[in-house]
């Protein structure tokens, strides 16, 4: 294999992330805007009526949630955008004849968009520290699953961006799939608070596993195993990559 | 000069069955510039694309630089910049990070003494800092000229470069283009403005139909295809040509002119006996001037001659 164009990676990182500097008061604006509103709503009047979810007090209880619910927005909506800008605007030609392969164009687009997620959820974890006190058990493992979560949907963002052909496609799986999930997956409950059929039932939704572990991370608290969570996340990312390296080889949708 | 681009019976067919390219083969020479003329869905992009690795080929090999394009595609793409047919920029990006860009992609670590010099030579320079929607069409084409350039390539490929701008643009990219040729840039380019190729290429090759019908130095080409016309003033104006002369093609275009076509091939093309004959007869010539016959002539004629 070829060394990797270092030169290409940076160059299409260090594009992607001026774009979000650009407009970095709009980008940040926006989800510490939304954090604020959830904190009202669900911590304040909802959380009012819920003293404490085993032991953690409502409103820190859904911190991790509210995190991870804007990564995963962010993760894919910047890496989708990301890579169907240049296919809107007719750019795409210049990755597709230049020296760079799938992977530098993924490291370049996914790096980015992963590095805008996480910089988002840490302003709101920054947010939330003026509603709640939110003391976090294991940093290590908080920022391990950040990372592994942030890279997997900007992976599956990428593959988004790659199979749409329009700015309605580019919006319609984060809406109808992603969204539903980070709701059911446990961002402002616990499963265990559920009946068992359901408990059951939520346990088959992905995104369970990431806010669980992300949770564990932050209050010791997991409805899965941990080393579950970090397994489908990381079974994510890998099943991505070997996506996106096949819509590459085969050039679909990006090449004749 | 040595061989640049290699191509090996290179084919491509859709999957509708379209053959876009059938088995076309050519060597393109370090330095020279070589303009493929054709018409519409002639294969002349496709062909073009090929080499840069927006199209996959369906049989064939091609090498640039000796770089296979497929089994050394990095190798490959090193060498090459391309100019789209279609202008396709980032809207909101200012030029200079635009050439920037492309430069990275290409491997190669920043140079903005580099960067200046090309956006200098464009003329661009003064408009670095501008965002590419403000700029105007002419002045986007260069600046795909100048992203095409910022790897610093061996090959340049020009898909109609002057497609869609004013004449004195055209005139400005062949300039450009000129420039190019002596810093000894390899370029390939395609057109549909017929002097374009016969100002500035080296060799022509004509594409239909997705086979390279000729490839040829222009100058050759437009000798062994071309046509001459003799026009001839005369000193008192004619009635009507006299009947020998009328057999051999001359024309009274009116009554002080006779047009008389010849073809450069021909071991007599006719002149000398045609003035022999006119003083002869007591027709006194005031002047006389030739045309030849233009390369869009050419090309069409070699067109339908394929049609046939």
């Amino acid at each position: 294999m070829s060394a990797l164009n270092w030169h290409g990676i940076w160059a299409i990182f260090h594009h992607e992330m001026t774009r979000f500097f650009r407009t970095i008061w709009q980008s940040l604006a926006s989800p510490v805007l939304s954090t604020v509103l959830y904190f009202v709503v669900f911590g304040a009047a909802i959380g009012g009526r819920i003293q404490s979810v085993e032991g953690v007090e409502y409103g820190a209880f859904i911190v991790p949630g509210l995190m991870m619910l804007t990564v995963l927005q962010q993760a894919v909506s910047n890496a989708s955008f990301g890579i169907y800008f240049p296919k809107f605007s007719g750019t795409i030609f210049e990755y597709l004849v230049s020296p760079v392969g799938w992977i530098e164009v993924t490291l370049g687009f996914v790096g980015a968009a992963a590095v805008k997620a996480i910089m988002i959820a840490l302003v709101i974890l920054l947010t939330s520290f003026v509603f709640v006190g939110v003391h976090i058990l294991h940093p290590f493992w908080m920022v391990a699953f950040l990372v592994l979560s942030s890279l997997g949907f900007s992976l599956l963002g990428f593959i988004i961006g790659l199979w749409a052909k329009s700015f309605e496609q580019l919006q319609i799986v984060p809406m109808m799939v992603i969204m539903p999930l980070v709701f059911l997956g446990g961002a402002f409950y616990s499963a265990s608070m559920l009946p068992p059929f359901w408990e059951g039932v939520a346990k088959l939704n992905p995104v369970l596993y990431l806010i669980s572990g992300f949770r564990w991370a932050f209050f010791g608290l997991a409805d899965v195993p941990v080393g579950t969570s970090l397994f489908a996340v990381a079974l994510m990312v890998v099943v991505c990559m070997a996506v996106i390296r096949w819509i590459f080889a085969t050039g679909w949708r990006l090449r004749e | 000069m040595g061989a640049i681009i290699e191509i090996d019976h290179l084919s491509k067919q859709y999957g509708s069955g379209t053959k876009a390219l059938d088995d076309v083969s050519l060597t393109i020479d370090e330095g020279e510039i070589i303009a493929l003329l054709g018409p519409n869905g002639a294969g002349k992009t496709t062909m073009i694309s090929i080499i840069c690795g927006l199209v996959v080929p369906t049989g064939g090999t091609v090498r640039v630089g000796g770089h296979d394009i497929r089994t050394d595609w990095r190798g490959a793409r090193k060498l090459i910049g391309l100019v789209p047919q279609e202008i396709a920029l980032e809207p909101f990006e200012k030029v200079i990070n635009c050439v920037r860009f492309t430069r990275g992609l290409y491997g190669m670590p920043p140079d903005d003494a580099y960067i200046e010099r090309i956006l200098r030579a464009l003329a661009l320079w003064d408009k670095r800092d501008a965002a590419t929607r403000e700029l105007s069409g002419g002045m986007k084409r260069r600046v795909l000229i100048a992203k095409a350039l910022s790897h610093q390539p061996k090959v340049l490929f020009l898909d109609e470069p002057t497609a869609g701008v004013d004449v004195a643009l055209r005139r400005e990219m062949w300039q450009v283009v000129g420039d190019l040729r002596r810093e000894g840039v390899t370029i390939i380019l395609t057109t549909h403005y017929l002097e374009e190729a016969e100002e500035m290429a080296d060799r022509v090759g004509v594409i239909a139909k997705g086979r390279l019908l000729l490839v040829r130095p222009t100058a050759e080409l437009m000798g062994e295809f071309g046509k001459k016309t003799l026009n001839i003033e005369l000193d008192t104006p004619l009635d009507a040509v006299p009947g020998d002369l009328a057999d051999r093609g001359v024309v009274l275009t009116d009554g002080r002119h006779l047009r008389y076509d010849y073809d450069t091939r021909a071991e007599r093309t006719g002149i000398a006996r045609l003035l022999g004959d006119l003083a002869a007869r007591g027709i006194t010539v005031r002047d006389v001037s030739t045309r030849q016959s233009s390369l869009e002539e050419v090309f069409l004629s070699l067109v339908s001659e394929d049609a046939a």
